[in-house]
């Protein structure tokens, strides 16, 4: 009898060939990722991001000692910068840590065996990370830290090769923080694929950016799981201006009472991009609020996905979310693909959420034209205060004008 | 000048004429009011000045000064002098009122090839047309139109004329949603604009808007076309004999 192999894309048959080549290679994860492949468009998670058909090739993993030169695009800022050049740890070109901060390496990633970190294995690029992520990094903010400056999470990829980051960082109680995490640098081909854990105790108030800023031939996959305790804040926002491909997965739970989260997005997507962003609120305990706004701008050939499910598990009771998600199409030829949904098994909350897909507004349009601005001006205005809208929950003021000059100067290459 | 000349107009699709070679000339600082029943085409008359793209242009020109505006983008329109207060203005959230009157006034001088305003002279002269109409400081740094009450909205559309000096202003239905003091305030706002090389195109249903702002010239449309021209007495006429006749008539 013949014995029946499934074809292997030529990025998975690349990836195989690494995880037997490396001696890294952490193999329980390698062989949860071999059990499903590259996910497709018959994996529910994956349906609009068909990863098997869209990645062509995995380059091999980016080899140590590699130089990073450009400046941070946020160095006009006062920040505590740590960077990972092709995902390791770079001290040279890291700032000295404030008071509260400790930063480690390890080769272990530790399944601590909690909830969280279960629904991050069972992602198949999560545990593709698990299996190749070769200098996990470990950061600690202890209890009752204020953070003066932000802390910056530089991931620079110098050239065209596979590089997984993986961060897990542990934040006390009592902390004042803000996170950023700038993806930067790659090249054609590249293949980015980061996680970054947290796990926040109680009374906490974080805010957490997350910046696509790569180049825009190179495939960025992030996965965020975060988990928050009693009474904390949590405002996270997610920037996309760069790679040809991009996911960005967040995954953030609720686990203490009294908590509040507040999670935007803006992308901003032309030529043949395609960026989705996949959200799971999980809300696993009662009195928790949950606010969510992502904006797509869509050019050209674009695609934007949007998937973000609230869950309120039982007994969840007077659970507060609302989710939306908003996309304008500025071409024939763009598409937006939302997916929102609600799982709730309380009888007892308020939830809900909305998306719209649209052109401009016609009549707002001749408005501002009959005030005299020319047509790609008052695009650019309507779209600015669009993507605007998305970006005001980031309480850091610097780093909300440069987001929205970094829009400003997107909306200029469109004239 | 602003001269209209035998105006056809249909909505975009074709179906449906709305105006039928419509004559109007309004010279260089006057004010002419058009009234006319509902459907009569015009607020139509308005958009199609101001270069709204709903609309077919079937025959006939607009000059203004000269200019063929039929020709133009509605930005070029602007720069080139239309300035239309809308009936309804729309809102525009996350743009501030500052932001849009600065961008608005230094599109249309870019558009004349004039150099921008610096700062301090634009806020100056924003201050100044602010006060004149009675609108507060915070006004200009909320979302544009976001919130404002009718009344506010309509002294906004009059700031915006004041700022950008149009050389024909048009007020379609500016009365429509006025209690008795913001329709002074208006008035007055445009009687303060009212000179010899800057004319008006009035619209309106009743005769109350024109008793503040006295017109030269009457215009009674029905049917997509003027079907009588009279003096500011006219418009009276009409207050008391309603548009039964000119419906007939046309």
């Amino acid at each position: 009898m013949a014995t029946i192999t499934p074809l292997k894309t030529s990025a998975e048959q690349a990836l195989f060939g690494q995880a037997a080549a490396l001696p890294l290679v952490r193999k329980t994860a390698f062989e949860k990722f071999e059990q499903s492949g590259l996910p497709h468009r018959r994996v529910e998670a994956y349906h609009y991001t068909d990863l098997r058909a869209l990645l062509k090739d995995a380059p091999p993993p980016a080899l140590a000692g590699a130089h990073v030169s450009t400046p941070s695009p946020f160095s006009a800022l006062a920040m505590t910068v740590l960077t990972l050049v092709d995902g390791r740890l770079d001290l040279g070109q890291s700032s000295d840590l404030p008071a509260g901060i400790t930063v480690t390496e390890s080769a272990d990633i530790p399944d601590d065996g909690t909830e969280a970190a279960s629904v991050l294995s069972s992602d198949p690029m999560i545990a593709l990370n698990a299996a190749f992520a070769d200098r996990p990094l470990r950061i600690t903010i202890a209890a009752g830290t204020q953070l003066e400056t932000p802390l910056c999470l530089r991931l620079v990829t110098t050239g065209s090769h596979s590089v997984y980051p993986r961060i897990s960082i542990e934040i006390g109680a009592n902390v004042q923080a803000t996170i950023i995490e700038s993806h930067e640098g790659a090249a054609s081909g590249a293949l980015i694929n980061s996680v970054v854990e947290m796990r926040v105790a109680d009374h906490v108030t974080l805010d957490h950016i997350r910046v696509n800023l790569v180049d825009s031939s190179a495939t960025l996959l992030t996965s965020f799981g975060g988990s928050l305790g009693q009474e904390c804040v949590y405002r996270g926002s997610n920037f996309v201006i760069g790679g040809h491909l991009s996911r960005h997965q967040i995954f953030l739970r609720f686990e203490g009472e009294g908590s509040n989260a507040q999670l935007s997005g803006a992308a901003l997507l032309n030529v043949r991009q395609h960026a989705d962003t996949t959200l799971v609120v999980d809300h696993a305990v009662p009195n928790c609020q949950s606010r969510e706004l992502f904006a797509h701008v869509l050019d050209d050939e674009s695609t934007g996905v949007f998937q973000g499910k609230i869950v309120v598990r039982p007994g969840a009771q007077q659970t507060d979310g609302k989710m939306m998600s908003r996309a304008i199409v500025l071409a024939d030829g763009a598409t937006m693909n939302n997916k929102p949904e609600l799982e709730i098994f309380a009888d007892d909350v308020a939830c809900g959420h909305g998306a719209t897909v649209g052109a401009l507004d016609d009549d707002l349009l001749f408005y501002l034209r009959a005030r005299g601005l020319p047509k790609r001006e008052a695009e650019a205005l309507m779209l600015q205060a669009f993507v605007g809208e998305a970006l005001e929950g980031i309480a850091h003021d610097g780093l909300r004008e440069h987001l929205e000059t970094l829009t400003e100067n997107w909306l200029k290459t469109r004239a | 000048m602003l001269e209209i000349r035998n105006l056809h107009v249909a909505i975009e699709d074709g179906s449906k004429k709305i105006l039928n070679g419509l004559n109007l000339t309004i010279r260089d600082g006057e004010v002419a009011a058009i009234m006319g029943p509902n459907g009569s085409g015009k607020s139509t008359l308005s958009y199609v000045i101001a270069g709204k793209e709903d609309y077919e242009v079937l025959d006939g020109e607009i000059l203004l000064n000269g200019h063929n505006l039929l020709e133009m983008e509605p930005d070029a329109r602007a720069a080139a002098g239309v300035f239309l207060a809308f009936q309804y203005p729309l809102e525009i959230p996350g743009v501030a009122t500052m932001t849009f009157l600065k961008a608005a006034l230094n599109a249309q001088r870019k558009g004349r090839g004039e150099d921008e305003l610096t700062t301090p002279d634009f806020m100056r002269r924003v201050k100044l047309g602010a006060e004149k109409l009675g609108i507060p400081q915070d006004m200009l740094k909320r979302g544009l139109n976001v919130g404002f009450s009718g009344g506010e909205k309509k002294r906004m559309e009059i700031l915006q004329m004041a700022l950008l000096e149009p050389s024909i202003g048009i007020l379609d239905e500016t009365d429509s949603g006025l209690d008795i003091d913001a329709l002074k305030i208006v008035s007055e706002g445009v009687n303060a604009l009212r000179s010899a090389n800057r004319s008006f195109l009035v619209i309106t249903h009743y005769q109350r808007l024109l008793n503040y702002i006295v017109p030269d010239t009457v215009h009674v449309m029905s049917k997509g076309k003027i079907v009588r021209t009279g003096g500011k007495e006219l418009a009276l006429e009409l207050e008391a004999n309603g548009y039964a006749d000119y419906v007939e008539a046309a």
